[in-house]
Formats: structure tokens, C-alpha cells, sequence
């Protein structure tokens, strides 16, 4: 400590000294710019004073090896950040050329909401208005124009040409076509299909046809329980369209039958084409059904619960899809009600009791009546 | 009387969401339903535009047309309002709407519709003005009371402008002329057919 202090008095007078100096002109050999590393006066350890190698070895590395230095990072391309334009020269968004743009060539204005309401980001979708024009005027206009044509066209042919009758009369012997389960299946989805359609067709029609004659609250009350047994009465049509594709796809599977059916001239053949179970019409009918039905009953369980489908583009197909399929559908089972009904003699009691006319069966489905009567007589020999 | 509109200068909307927040609290909207809402165009790019945007009282309006039970009404003013009472909550005016504007509780049978809500304009509905039961279904008739709607009332960038369609189309006019520079109006072509220039 006390050397220390002693050291400190010897430097003192030189710092004056040296003080006094730059007062004046800049000393000889000092450096007009003064470097990083300060050089250092010969009484402080100059160059001479430093501490000398003891070896001239090279040193030798303590530690074990050193690792491999690290290979330098590779420059990532950046995109340079451009300064934005000025206020004043950034007005290329124009509200009503945009709008213009998404009428004519579809799409939505969208953007980000802060709300969690995720859709609510859409800003304004002109395809709103080509669905206003399909629900007010294309499947209204179309919709009564299939659903009319085909009561037009049927009521045309029960005047003009009349029922189907059976050619050889009732034999007054019956044969079993339909059982209990097929028959009650069947009147499931009737019954659903009927009333989906009436509740459907009021949802379309009902603004028109129905609110001027009953009022307004009282119409409002109507279409509200029916929507509500839209909803629900679409599962037991769903569930019996399931058990129709177990009990019955097998015998509506196509075949070689179907064409010559077709080619003999089908419904509008003269006498009766062979035909198994199902004739090709039948067929077709089942096919639809079964295919339409999943369609609109797909379409319509998305339209039925919203936060299925979050996107009101979807929507808007889905809605076209279930009124579209619904009123075609409607056209073919009014025809399958007519034909099934006043349309042909005997088939009604098909669906009622289970059991057709023997020689209905024979006219209609003769190659089934072929199979039952000769699965018959082999059940009656193995009896024997 | 006047037709009355919605104009967002989206020029001035600085996306804070008061209008949002505003509506929500005058009219006590049910949870879950915003009858007006901020979407940001663009959002963190250069550029970007904020547009606040509920029912903007079409000419012509598309829900009306489609509605299966015709709830709508028009006003004097030219507003689009619509009766609870009647509405179905069946989804029709959400498809056709340009602008997303009606809402629709979820308390119908498998999570369906309630019956729609959307901007009245702050005017209420039906019902007698200002009676609680028109409280209750739409929220308060500020309309009635001699008020324009809270919602740009209270824009602290006076972004959103309501009132007289030709009132404030002059004012933004003349804020387009003022700065030199302005995105037009946010939705009047669509909504009355009408062009603001940029």
C-alpha cells in the first residue's frame, strides 16, 4: 500500500509536466488521430517491457481439441422493407371499383375482425344478390313449373288414356310382395317426404299463396311449426332411406332385363315386357330417391344447424342444392304416386296389405311371379 | 322526409371498435351478436383499411325480398327494419345480405337460428317507441328521441357518418377534395346503386 502510494507522488510531477506540454503544440511523434489501442509511454511497459515468451515453442492448446469454430450463418435473402407511399398517394383501393369488380366476376370483399365471429370478416358478398334472384324468382318460377307440369302431364294421361288395368282381370288369388317391415318402412318416409315437401313448398310458395289469405301472424305461426317439423321429420326420412337401401337394393340392382324392358317401349310398351321384382322405372325411381334423398338430406343437416357451415358462400350452394333436388324430387313422386295409386289397377294394395293380384303380378312382374312360383313348388316337393 | 345512410370513410377509421362497443351497450345486444362490426382490409400490410360496417339500409333490400314470412318494413327515412314477432329465424336474409348484417341467436332446435337481430338504425321496431317491450326485442329508439345512431355519434375520428344520405355524401366530399385523397364509400354501390367518386 505505502509503495503504492510513494509511486504515485514520483508520477505526479511528470503528469504536470505533461499537462503543460499539451497546452502547447502537439509533442513531436504523438499521433495527430489517436488509435483504438492507446499507445503507451516507455514508463508504463512499452513495447520493451512486455512480458517476453519464456519458449520460442509454439504453444501448445490445454483443454483437449478445440471444437470445430463454428461455421458462419448463411445470409438469408431479406426482403428489403419498402418505405410505404405517402398518404396522398395510396388511395388505389376505390370502394365502388372493387364492389363493381366482385359483381361482375364473383368473390367477396373480405378482411379480419377482431370479433370471434370469424365469417363476420366478409365484408360485402354481391353473390348474395344472384341467390336472391334463384330464391325469389329460379326455383320459384322452376318449382311450380315441374311441380304443375307433372300434375298437367298426369292428369292428361288418366283422362285421355286412363288407368292401367289388369288385362286378365282379378283372379281373386293374391300373392305375398311386400312384408310388414318393408310396408311400414315405406310408410315412415312417405309420410316424412309428404310432409318435408308441404312444409318445403310453404317455405317457398307460402309468402305468396298462403300469408295474403290466413295473415300475417297466423301465417307466421304456421311456417314456424313447420320449419320446426322440417327439422325433426327429416330423420325418420333419412333413417327409412337407409333401411330401403338394406331391404332393397339387391332387387333394384340393374340388369339385362331392364334393357329389353326399356327397348320394348317400358310404361308406354304395347302388352307387358318381362320384368322381375322391379321394372326399370322402378328401378330408376328407387335410384333417385335413394341418391336425391342423401343429397338433400345432406344439404339441407348443413343448412339446418349454421355452425356447420360458417361460410355464408356454402350456404347459399347448399340452400340451391336442397330447393333444387326437393322440387325435382317432388315432380317423381307425385308420378310414383299416381302409378302407384289411380294410375294402375292393383298396386295400391301392394303397399296396403303386402299382397298383389296373382295375375297383376303376372302382367306387371312376370319373371318374379316365374321365381315365386317355382320357389313354391320346390318348397311343396321338399314337403312331399 | 330524409333517406337516411350509413357512409365509413375508411380513411379516417382508426379500427379502436367504439361503434362496436357503443352498440352493443345502447341497444343491450345479446351475447355472441354484433349488430355492427370493424373488418380490416389488408390487415398489417401496407395499406390496410379499416371499414366499420352493419345493416346499411339497402334500397331495394335483398333480406326483404327473400324473407319466406315478410317480416320487413320500410320507413319514412328509408330504413330497413324488421318484426320479431314474425320472423321465423330461418337464415334466408343472412344468404342474401351483401353485408353480413343479420344475426341470429343459437337457442333453435339443433343449434339453429334464433330470430334474427340486426341494426335498426337505432330505431327500434314495431312496437310503440320507447316502450319496453321494444326495448327489450331491439334495443333503444334513439330515432325517435330526435338522435342519429350512436354508433357514429360518438366515432372519435368521425369516420362513421349517419344521417341524411345527401348530407353526409357532400361532407365526405368535401374531406375527399380537402386531403386529395379517398377510397369512395364502402358499400353504396351496392347497397343504393350509388357512386361517391374517390
Amino acid at each position: 500500500m505505502m509503495r503504492f502510494v510513494m509511486a504515485l507522488a514520483l508520477l505526479l510531477p511528470l503528469g504536470g509536466a505533461m499537462a503543460q506540454q499539451d497546452s502547447g503544440a502537439p509533442a513531436g511523434g504523438a499521433p495527430s488521430v489517436q488509435s483504438v489501442a492507446p499507445e503507451v509511454g516507455s514508463g508504463r511497459g512499452g513495447a520493451n517491457n512486455a512480458q517476453q515468451p519464456s519458449s520460442t515453442a509454439p504453444e501448445t492448446q490445454t483443454g483437449g481439441p478445440r471444437p470445430a469454430p463454428i461455421a458462419p450463418r448463411p445470409r438469408v435473402a431479406v426482403e428489403p422493407i419498402v418505405a410505404p407511399p405517402p398518404f396522398t398517394a395510396r388511395s388505389d383501393t376505390d370502394a365502388t371499383a372493387l364492389e363493381a369488380q366482385r359483381a361482375e366476376q364473383g368473390g367477396v370483399i373480405e378482411g379480419a375482425v377482431s370479433i370471434p365471429n370469424q365469417a363476420a370478416g366478409i365484408l360485402v358478398q354481391p353473390a348474395g344478390r344472384d341467390w336472391r334472384g334463384f330464391r325469389t324468382r329460379i326455383l320459384t318460377i322452376a318449382g311450380a313449373v315441374i311441380l304443375l307440369g307433372t300434375v298437367f302431364i298426369l292428369a292428361g294421361l288418366y283422362f285421355l288414356r286412363g288407368p292401367q288395368r289388369i288385362d286378365a282381370g282379378r283372379s281373386g288369388r293374391t300373392l305375398h310382395r311386400y312384408g310388414l317391415f318393408e310396408r311400414m318402412n315405406h310408410w315412415m318416409v312417405a309420410v316424412s317426404f309428404v310432409l318435408l315437401g308441404l312444409t318445403g313448398i310453404n317455405i317457398t310458395f307460402g309468402r305468396t299463396l298462403l300469408r295474403p289469405v290466413i295473415g300475417a301472424e297466423a301465417f307466421t305461426t304456421l311456417t314456424w311449426t313447420g320449419q320446426a317439423v322440417h327439422q325433426f321429420l327429416s330423420f325418420p326420412f333419412v333413417i327409412g332411406l337407409m333401411a330401403m337401401v338394406l331391404v332393397w337394393a339387391r332387387d333394384n340392382l340393374p340388369s339385362r332385363v331392364d334393357i329389353a324392358w326399356i327397348k320394348a317401349g317400358g310404361p308406354a310398351a304395347k302388352g307387358h315386357p318381362p320384368a322381375g321384382r322391379f321394372n326399370a322405372a322402378q328401378k330408376a325411381l328407387y335410384w333417385f330417391v335413394i341418391g336425391g334423398g342423401v343429397l338433400a338430406a345432406v344439404s339441407g343437416y348443413l343448412l339446418m344447424a349454421p355452425g356447420l357451415l360458417d361460410n355464408v358462400t356454402n350456404q347459399q350452394w347448399a340452400h340451391v342444392l336442397h330447393g333444387l333436388m326437393a322440387m325435382v324430387m317432388m315432380a317423381a313422386i307425385i308420378g310414383h304416386i299416381y302409378i302407384g295409386t289411380i294410375g294402375t289397377e292393383g298396386a295400391f294394395e301392394a303397399m296396403a296389405t303386402g299382397r298383389v293380384d296373382y295375375n297383376y303380378a303376372r302382367e306387371h312382374h312376370s319373371l318374379w311371379v316365374e321365381e315365386r312360383v317355382a320357389e313354391a313348388r320346390r318348397l311343396a316337393a321338399g314337403a312331399d | 322526409m330524409a333517406r337516411m345512410k350509413f357512409l365509413c370513410d375508411s380513411d379516417r377509421c382508426i379500427e379502436c371498435n367504439a361503434c362496436v362497443t357503443a352498440c352493443k351497450n345502447e341497444h343491450e345486444v345479446p351475447w355472441g351478436i354484433n349488430r355492427r362490426r370493424v373488418v380490416t382490409i389488408g390487415d398489417g400490410k401496407p395499406g390496410e383499411r379499416s371499414i366499420s360496417m352493419a345493416c346499411m339500409h339497402c334500397t331495394d333490400a335483398p333480406c326483404a325480398a327473400v324473407c319466406p314470412v315478410a317480416c320487413f318494413y320500410g320507413t319514412e327515412d328509408g330504413l330497413v327494419l324488421h318484426d320479431k314477432d314474425l320472423c321465423i329465424g330461418c337464415g334466408y336474409c343472412f344468404y342474401a345480405c351483401p353485408f353480413g348484417a343479420p344475426q341470429y341467436p343459437r337457442v333453435g332446435n339443433f343449434g339453429g337460428r334464433g330470430k334474427m337481430d340486426k341494426c335498426t338504425y337505432c330505431a327500434g321496431g314495431p312496437q310503440q317507441d320507447n316502450s319496453a317491450v321494444e326495448y327489450m326485442q331491439y334495443g333503444s329508439n334513439r330515432i325517435a328521441e330526435g338522435k342519429l345512431p350512436l354508433c357514429a355519434e360518438m366515432c372519435s375520428t368521425k369516420a362513421l357518418l349517419a344521417g341524411d344520405g345527401e348530407i353526409i355524401a357532400s361532407i365526405y366530399k368535401e374531406r375527399v377534395q380537402q386531403r386529395g385523397y379517398g377510397s369512395g364509400a364502402w358499400g353504396w354501390r351496392t347497397a343504393y346503386r350509388e357512386e361517391l367518386p374517390a
